[in-house]
Parts: structure tokens; sequence; C-alpha cells
């Protein structure tokens, strides 16, 4: 084997940060290199310089033995380098095809359809990725969008594959088959970067990993070779506590209790149709799903964002779903939403400002109807000390934070509150390990204090490691609750796919 | 401190950007730009009575001002002000000349009120209610508005119940009890001024002092995550809206009872617009306001001066207004230039 990507020292610099310092990176022919870095450790910043979105400073890139310089992704492109970004770039109201072929389209000025879909035929034939070119992109599953952005590459020639968080979106069966497809890709002789931090896929996957922290490559090593221990602590720089350590399960008292619930969207549609579960003090229930699931409709239905159609919501035992949201929060119900810059903070409000969203108008920070800011002060400087908010500033707008000290201003505000019952979306979504490990601890500790936690979550293994309970949701109905000690990945999955008898047919076996 | 200085940065940039172009202009078209800027300065502030005309022009761009200030912080755009300042001005007017014997100090304040009130309502009931339940976009709301105010003031002095005695399309005079005293004879600087201030320390504490300034800013950077919050955010649209109408309607009011004394005839006054800009370079900032209004006003009375003693067109200084607020509006434009002109710095050092 021969490398045909060769990056060497490269660095960028953007106003204030060294976005990478000093990058390298060798990938083989026929390899599946995974990098595996926390956010902002410079693994995108990388990417696009390979793909020509960026120019370096200085450096050099090498494809095939010719040094590149290019100038756009079109040069990228022609070289052979293709790139599966993470939010897909498909226009959905046009055909598999019409998405494939746009911008190269075969041959003279009217469009020529018949050819278009031969052409992809047979792509996807000696690929591997079977596709109906005909089928409109809306209509497919997430899974094969993907598909088609990974043809997108193949029919402009692509012999290297950047896959950029790839699996972000993807159910666990779907995450095994885009396995599959690049296993298959491997034996024809492409080579694939695989960008994540997810480690268990990162080992399962790749040939090497290159790990990069703080826009530095620290280190390249041969999977094989290596654990998800050691890995971690590369990524983070420190030793990480990987498997999260719970202590027993010791439910109390129900405090949230939800019956026969059905709540629609703005269509009139049902998104969630006669949902019913209680969830006791001291207790970690997790909700699985497929994004667009339900999920969002039965939060805001829980919180008062959004009329319910019918069904009750108890919580300590009174009914709460006519209170509006104020009136929840005053209760004791916390809540983490899924969108941090649009929906739990206000970028453009200072830190301090951000931490009393929710309490504004409490005696504790206003006296008729004038905020007390000495107070505010107070509090944002406890917060922001006792979370490890940084920089440590609490006038920073919070739109000047990272995305990890971002959310860490809405755990701040939301576990930071005692509540008696913590509705948390998506609470690590985008973080790296070790703001992970903390949110987690501290979702951990609300439990052993006695708080009740409804976590949902894309991520299985997030719902699998913390949850003591697992409910799974498809279609707007909960299939099956589980016990979290015996749950397996498999079954979640089946389950979240929308099989319930498969997903019994497992258990049995 | 450095805050302030970083916030004023701008804005000050742009005005000096506009100074330059406004001087080449006038280097192109055949005359001296220095004799020019000198003139308009001293048109401005020369003399007390030029000083005390350029304040007197202030005021009602000050309080204007506020009033669109409010609604930018909410994330609302009153384009209609103008017409919130002509209703507070024919209420103010009416309650000025028709009720007699009453005290000053109940006579000025009834009509400053009640041409709030006027000015809140026509602001925040009908463009408020309408953006905040059916989601009518307020730039249309507030611009029709202004136009029936403005038309209805025409109806009210041409033949109208208004209309004094005689063929002259203009209000009565108000009664010597509503008039707000001038400050300096022979200029129209009336204590309206100290109204202006005091407004725009109101409204500076109201925005970042108070529960209420809270929720319309958090309301204007994010509705979602102030609803999130469990904030009620149709009722901020509400009030901002209002709030904002109840500042144009007072500027109005001042204007009558402190300068013009009756309402005439016209077809704008012009504040309401030229507040869209003062609030614009001000960027909302109330206290700014206070600033920027000066600026505008000291171009307005200094292009008159210019324009006698320098023969250089009093369309200049539109030509310098136009330029502020095209710079402030792109300040965009500005951070790029700088970034160029460093880059081209360092290349320097480097070769």
């Amino acid at each position: 084997m021969s490398a045909l990507l060769e990056v060497n020292n490269i660095t960028k610099i953007f106003p204030k940060v060294r976005a990478n310092d000093g990058v390298n990176l060798v990938v083989e022919e026929g390899e599946i290199h995974a990098i595996l870095g926390e956010n902002g450790a410079g693994k995108s910043t990388l990417m696009n310089i390979i793909y020509g979105l960026y120019r370096p400073d200085s450096g050099e890139l090498k494809f095939n033995g010719e040094v590149l310089n290019l100038s756009g992704p079109h040069e990228a492109i022609e070289k052979g380098i293709g790139m599966v970004h993470q939010h897909f770039m498909l226009i959905p109201v046009l055909t598999v095809a019409e998405n494939i072929v746009l911008g190269a389209e075969p041959s003279g000025i009217s469009y020529n359809r018949k050819k278009a879909n031969e052409l992809i035929r047979e792509i996807s034939r000696n690929y591997h990725l079977e596709i109906d070119p005909d089928a409109k992109v809306k209509d497919l599953s997430v899974g094969l969008q993907q598909r088609v952005e990974i043809l997108k590459a193949f029919y402009r020639h692509a012999k290297l594959l950047i896959l950029d968080e790839p699996t972000a979106m993807l159910t666990p069966q779907e995450t095994e088959e885009l396995f599959g497809i690049m296993r298959n890709l491997k034996k024809q002789g492409i080579s694939i970067i695989f960008i994540s931090h997810k480690l268990d896929e990162v080992k399962e996957i790749s040939d090497k990993v290159t790990v990069m922290r703080r826009g530095k490559t620290v280190g390249t090593l041969n999977t094989k070779e290596t654990n998800e221990q050691e890995l971690a602590n590369l990524m983070v720089g420190r030793e990480v506590v990987l498997r999260v350590e719970k202590s027993e399960y010791n439910p109390g008292d129900v405090v949230l209790s939800v019956k026969d619930l059905t709540v629609s969207d703005e269509q009139n549609i049902e998104k969630v149709k006669n949902v019913s579960f209680d969830i006791r003090s001291g207790e970690i229930f997790g909700l699985a799903g497929i994004d667009g699931n339900g999920q969002t409709e039965l939060i805001e239905a829980l919180m008062g964002l959004r009329p319910i159609k019918s069904g009750i919501i108890k919580y300590n035992n009174n009914n709460i779903e006519k209170l509006p949201t104020r009136e929840r929060y005053k209760l004791g119900i916390s809540y983490i939403p899924q969108d941090r810059q649009q929906e739990g903070l206000i970028m453009k409000f200072s830190v301090a400002d951000n931490l009393i969203l929710k309490e504004y108008k409490n005696s504790q920070y206003s006296k008729n109807g004038v905020i007390q800011y000495k107070r505010v002060f107070e509090n944002a400087s406890k917060k922001v000390e006792e979370f490890d908010i940084r920089p440590t500033d609490y006038n920073l707008l919070a739109g000047n934070l990272s995305g990890g000290n971002q959310q860490k201003i809405i755990l701040a505000r939301e576990v930071g509150s005692d509540p008696k019952l913590l509705i948390a979306v998506q609470p690590t979504r985008g973080m790296d390990v070790g703001a992970i490990e903390y949110i987690h601890k501290r979702l951990l500790q609300l439990r052993d204090e006695g708080s009740a936690i409804l976590l949902v979550s894309l991520e299985l293994e997030e719902i699998m490691s913390l949850s003591d309970r697992i409910g799974v949701i498809h279609n707007g109905v909960i299939m099956d609750i589980l016990d979290g000690k015996f749950a397996t990945r498999e079954k979640i999955g089946l389950l979240m796919a929308g099989s319930q008898i498969d997903a019994k047919e497992v258990e049995v076996l | 401190m450095k805050k302030l200085l970083k916030s004023i940065y701008m804005p000050i940039l742009a005005v000096i950007i506009a100074i330059i172009i406004g001087s080449i202009i006038m280097l192109v078209t055949g005359f001296n730009p220095l004799s020019a800027y000198a003139s308009l300065f001293i048109g401005a502030f020369g003399t007390l009575p030029n000083i005390a005309n350029t304040l007197a022009n202030a005021v009602p761009l000050i309080i204007t001002g506020l009033g669109v200030a409010i609604a930018f912080n909410a994330g609302l755009f009153n384009i209609g002000a103008e017409g919130q300042y002509w209703i507070g001005a024919i209420v103010a007017t009416w309650i000025g000349y028709s009720f007699k014997g009453l005290p000053w100090y109940i006579h000025i304040p009834f009509a400053l009120i009640a041409a709030m009130i006027a000015g809140g309502l026509w602001g925040g009931i009908v463009p408020g209610f309408a953006k905040a339940y059916t989601g009518a976009h307020e730039v249309i709301t507030t611009m029709m508005m202004s136009y029936v105010a403005i038309y209805f003031s025409h109806y009210l002095l041409e033949f109208g119940p208004m209309m004094e005695k005689g063929s002259v399309p203009q209000s009565p005079l108000i009664k010597d009890s509503a008039v707000i005293p001038t400050i300096l004879r022979n200029t129209q600087l009336s204590y309206g001024i100290f109204i202006a201030i005091a407004a725009a320390l109101f409204v500076y504490w109201l925005m970042y002092k108070t529960v209420w300034g809270y929720e319309m800013r958090a309301v204007g950077f994010n509705q979602r995550a102030s609803k999130y919050a469990g904030m009620n955010v149709p009722l901020n649209i509400v009030l901002s809206l209002s709030l904002s109408g109840i500042f144009a309607g007072l500027a109005g009011a001042v204007q009558i009872l402190g300068v013009q004394h009756r309402l005439y005839d016209s077809f704008t006054s012009g504040y309401g617009y030229t507040a869209i800009v003062v609030a614009l370079l001000a960027k909302n900032n109330p206290i700014g306001v206070v600033f920027s209004a000066l600026l505008f006003a000291a171009l307005g009375t200094g292009s008159q001066y210019m324009q006698l003693n320098a023969q250089v067109p009093g369309q200049l200084a539109d030509v310098i207004t136009g330029l502020i607020i095209f710079f402030v509006a792109a300040d965009k434009i500005i951070e790029v230039l700088k970034s160029m002109f460093k880059k081209q710095k360092k290349e320097e050092l480097a070769s």
C-alpha cells in the first residue's frame, strides 16, 4: 500500500485561534482512517482544508504524490476527493438521480434522465449501494439519504471519501449498514476518512486512528493495538472515566404521571398517541427513539409549550396539563431543551442574565419590578464557579462562549435550582468527552438526591448507561418500557425502528 | 470604560467616514470642504442662539428616537413613529386650546399624558395586537396607521373641527397655561429639553434595570427561548409597541406645547423618520439616542447656515446623513475595510 493523502505540517490560524497547528496525517490506499477529537480540536478545519474550503497558512497537502494547491472544493472533487457533510446537501423535492448528477449532468443542454439513471445504476451496482434513482429524496430515510451523498462522491470519481460524523443521525441498524458499505468500499481500494467522537464506532470500523487535541495531531495508532480508554485519554489529555459509575436504583414516589396523552402538531396530525408512563423520584427514565418520532411534541406538551389533545399529566398527584409554562417551573420542574442556542439561551444576554432567565421575577432577584443586580451577580459568580463555566467573566455574552460552556450555563440554571423533576433533552448533544463525563455526573448526582429525571436522547449509549428504565418511542407510540439493567442495544434498536414482534423474538433468543 | 469605547467606536467611525466622503464630494463639485464644515459647525454651535436651536431641534428627535429604540430593543421595527407623533400632537393641541382656567401644573401634565396614551394606543393596540395574534408585520401596520394619523390631521385642520376661524388651515393657539416656557428668548429652546433628557434616563432604567425591560429585550433577541422560559411573548410585543408609541406621542406633545403652540397643516414633520436613523446610529442605547439626536439636529441647523455662508447647498447635509446611515447599517463593510487595512500592514511588515 502507498500513501494516497499526505498532510504535512499544516497550520491554519484564525483570529485568536490556532485551529490547526502543525498537523500531520497519512492516509493509505484502501484504508479506513478515523480522526478522533473533541469539539474544537480542529477536525473540521483539517477536513475543510483537505476539501479545499480553507487555504492553509503553511504546510503542504499531497494527493497521489502530487502537491495540491486547492482554490476550492471543485478542484478537490476533480482530483478525486469526496466529502459527505454531517448535514446533507440534498434537494428534497428532486429525485435521487437528479441530486446526484446536479452540477455535472451527463451530456448536452437538456437533461438526459435515462442516461443519468443508467449511470447511477451502474455506480450503485459497482459499489453495492442499492438505491432507486427515481425516488424523491424527501421520501428516503436518513440512512438512504446518506447513501445518495456517498453516491454523489463516486459519481464524481472519488478515490478518497471524507465522512463527517456520519453516524450522528442514524439508528443502530443503519449504522451497521453504513459500516458494511464502508468495508465494501475499502475492499475496492477506496480510502475513507471517518470523523467521529464515538470511541466504540472508531474501534469497530477503522484501521488506524489519528487523535487530535487543541489543533494538534497527538498521535496515530493502529486500531487493533489500542483500546477505548487509551484513545479517550489521548483525546482529552488526562485520565477519563468512561464507564458511568451508578449507585443502587432506589425509586421513591411517583413524581410525574402521564396517562393516555395525545398531542397534535401544527397541521393537526397526531404526533403523540395515547402515551402513558410514570417516573419516580430517584430514577432516570430514558426515552429512546429516532429523531422526529414525537419526542419533541411530547416534551413540549409536558412543559405547557404545546396544547394537548387529550390525556392527563400529573405532577406530585396534581393535574398540571392546564398550567402555563411558568407555573410548571415554579412547581419545581426544570427543563434542558434540545436546542441550547435557540431554546435554552438568549445568546445576546450576558451569562449572568441567562442564569436567571426563569427566575428573574422571583423575590430573590427582583423587588417591585426592579432587578436586584447585586444578587444576580452573586448568583452568577457562585454558579460560574460551581459549574466551572469558562471564561469566568459572567458579563460576557452567552454567544461568546463555546458550545460546551453554553450548555453548562443551562445546566447551572436547571440543575442548580434543585428541581424535583428534570426534563433533559439531548443534554450532551455535540459535547466532547470531558463535558459529557461532567454532565452525566451531575445528572446521576441529582438522581441520587431523589429527583426524577426524564432523559431524552438520540444517543443509545447515553440512554443505556444512565437510565434505570427505558421507554422506546416510535411514531408517537411508546413501544415498550424496558428495565435499564437488561435492555440490549439490539432490542432497543428494533423497537426504535417500530418492530415490536421482532423485539420479542430477540428476547426469547 | 473599555466597553463603552468599544460600543461607540463603530458609530463614530461611521460618522467620520461619512464626513470624509462628504468632503470628497465637495472637492469634486468645486466647494471647499474646510470652509463648508466650518460654517456647518458654526451654524450648529457657533453662537448661544445657534446652540439653543440645535438643542431645540434635538428634543423631538430624542424622544421619538427613544420610542423607536424601545421597539428595536424588542426586535420590532416601528416605522410609524411619525403617525404616533402626529396623534400625540393632535391630542396635545386639542387639550391645549379647549380647556380654560387650568393651572399650568395640571394643564401641561394633562396634555402630555393624554398625548402619550393616544400615541401608545395608536402604536400598540392595532399594530401590537395584529402582530402578536395574527403575525401581521408591524412595518406594514405601523406605516399604514401613520398615514391614517397624518390624513386625519388634514381632515381636522382643513375645514374640520380643529380649524381656527378664518381661511388658514391651522388650529387655534393653545392657552398660556399649556405652554412649556422657553429657556432662551428668541430661540425655540424650551424646558422640553429636560423632559427629553429625563425620558432618556427613564428608558435606560426601564430597559436595563427592570423586569419589564428584561422581558422585552429577551423577547426581542429570541422569541423562542423567551417562550421556553415561560414568558408571555404576545403580551410583550403589545407592550413594547405601545411603549414605543407612548414616547412618539410624547414627542408630538412636547413639540406643540414647547415650540409650535398650535397644529399646522403639513404632510410630515419628518421627526418620526429621522428617529429611526437616530436609534440606528445609537445602536438602540437610550443614552446614545441623546447624542445621536444631537448630531442630526446639528446637521439640520448647521446646514442652513452653511448654505447661506459657504454657498454649499444644504442638501449636502442630507448626503452626509445618508452616508452615515449607510455606514451604520453596513458596519460589516467597515470591518472588512479594517481587516484589509490590517492585512496590508502585516504584509508590508513581512516583506
